[in-house]
């Protein structure tokens, strides 16, 4: 029963600091500069990672799948079964996890480290609104930064994908592509990009919250980072779900 | 409760005198603060005047830090009147505490420098928040002045991290002193310190004081330290202003509650 309440009591904190995000978000004065610092950090310094990622995603989910295709006879929807694979749920949702350990984590590190060492104290005493500079502008930052990573690792993936077909049934890169964007529609992309834009949220709100609301000391930055990455990772699944749901019922219509 | 009086210590006329006090910056009365059951603050009062250093002693968890914390905003009481330039700051609004906050520096016990910033950036960060018109040239010749007052103007693009505990409390000095503050919290500016470094802390406040000719409300443990800063002292017990007086005459107290923080020597 006390789970239950804390879960509750947890659910609705996170809440109000989302709603403390939207409040913040549309009011001046804008941390321009800084929201840009944050897209250079949380964006630039994860395409690697994510790049690396989405390319062993590639690899691997073609050489898992291609025997079992080739037994059926339809290793000629290769490339199309990899494509939506990968552009509907695969790309999205594995950034997004890489995100959440990568960036969740460190968010919530960086906000509670500076919590308890009083430099949250220290911002507002010099005049600035901490929520703003700090939560506002990293939340902002990874919702906008997020899709764009899914974008370079679903062409990443893609191409990953290609080389193998390329190595074992000697596909060209235009055979490849072509079969690619032959089943690929809008109603394919459009939702996975959108629900891009949701998972970075979440991976922003539930870092910042659990960094800026951290504490017991260095003990608490510790269980900020992991219970970042943890809900984080947890919620990704929960709005896909939804987001799969949604669009379900769109192709339906 | 021990009053002032009682203890044969100043009177508020008298110390007025003394010091021939002339502006009263900072005005607390019967402030109360509690968290849960733990009364921090029980009705503590508390008079800063211009150019005075007043240290505030008390036993570990006896409401020091929070009452600082008040001092700026950071912390909210729960009954009391407190009066900060004369402004009353419990109930002043978000845009006017801001701007009340320029002319209030805090010195954090942690230093509580910004980790992602060089020295230089750390300066600059209140000035730009305050001073937004000022041009580029105004803002480094200012961040050089504050660190060369503190000794530190070779420190100027390092990183804290490759900062000393000392160094990092002279940057923080200087980031408070960068606005030209009236007055200056210093949260146990000693805490962590070595003895000599704890001395050239002292020494540096004391100069600061002279060059910018701010008050000084100071939190500390360490009696040696805040002998070598006061002008005056209040004890912080049970949440109240258990007693207040200059260092000569608490250190003859005959109150045993005195004597355990000044008559430890005898």
């Amino acid at each position: 029963m006390n789970g239950v309440k804390l879960f509750l009591q947890e659910a609705g904190e996170t809440y109000r600091f989302g709603i403390k995000f939207f409040r913040e978000l549309f009011k001046p004065p804008f941390e321009f500069r800084e929201f840009l610092r944050q897209c250079y950090i949380l964006g630039n310094k994860s395409i690697f990672l994510v790049a690396i990622t989405g390319f062993i995603m590639g690899v691997v989910l073609t050489l898992q799948t291609r025997p079992t295709m080739v037994e059926f006879g339809a290793e000629a929807y290769m490339p199309s079964m990899i494509g939506i694979a990968i552009v509907r749920e695969i790309g999205p949702m594995i950034t997004a996890l890489i995100c959440a350990g990568k960036i969740g984590s460190s968010i919530g590190a960086e906000l509670g480290s500076m919590k308890v060492t009083e430099q949250i104290d220290a911002m507002e005493v010099s005049g600035t609104n901490p929520f703003k500079y700090l939560v506002v502008t990293r939340i902002l930052a990874i919702t906008l930064v997020l899709p764009l990573l899914v974008v370079i690792a679903d062409s990443v993936s893609l191409f990953g994908s290609y080389l193998m077909e390329n190595l074992k049934g000697q596909v060209s890169f235009t055979l490849f592509f072509t079969k690619v964007f032959e089943v690929l529609e809008f109603s394919d992309i459009i939702p996975s990009f959108v629900k891009s834009f949701f998972f970075g949220f979440a991976i922003g709100l539930i870092g910042c919250y659990k960094g800026y609301t951290s504490k017991k000391g260095t003990a608490g930055v510790g269980r900020a980072a992991n219970s970042a990455v943890v809900i984080a990772s947890l919620l990704l699944f929960i709005i896909d779900f939804i987001a799969v749901m949604i669009s379900d019922i769109f192709y339906e219509l | 409760m021990m009053q002032t009086e009682g203890h044969g210590l100043f009177a508020k006329e008298e110390m007025n005198a003394k010091f021939g006090r002339k502006k009263l910056l900072i005005s607390i009365k019967n402030l109360h603060k509690s968290f849960g059951d733990n009364h921090v603050l029980r009705g503590f009062n508390l008079e800063l005047y211009d150019e005075e250093n007043l240290v505030i002693v008390g036993k570990s968890g006896s409401g020091k830090s929070v009452l600082l914390k008040c001092i700026v905003g950071l912390a909210f009481p729960d009954k009391g009147t407190l009066r900060v330039l004369s402004k009353d700051v419990l109930n002043l609004p978000k845009a006017e505490m801001d701007l009340l906050r320029a002319e209030v520096g805090f010195l954090f016990q942690g230093s509580a420098l910004y980790d992602s910033m060089t020295v230089r950036e750390n300066l600059e960060f209140p000035l730009r928040r305050h001073k937004d018109r000022m041009v580029n040239e105004s803002i480094d010749q200012l961040v050089l002045e504050a660190l060369e007052n503190v000794g530190l103007a070779e420190a100027i693009d390092l990183m804290p991290e490759e900062l000393s505990g000392g160094m990092k409390r002279r940057v923080a000095l200087a980031r408070t002193i960068i606005l030209r503050p009236k007055i200056i919290l210093y949260d146990e500016p000693s805490s962590g310190l070595d003895p000599i470094t704890a001395r050239e802390i002292s020494q540096l406040i004391l100069n600061i004081q002279k060059i910018y000719k701010t008050a000084s409300l100071i939190i500390s443990h360490d009696i040696d330290f805040a002998r070598s800063i006061a002008n005056r002292f209040v004890i912080l017990k049970e949440g109240i202003d258990y007693a207040t007086g200059i260092y000569k005459d608490l250190v003859t107290s005959n109150d045993p509650n005195v004597k355990a923080f000044f008559n430890y020597e005898t």
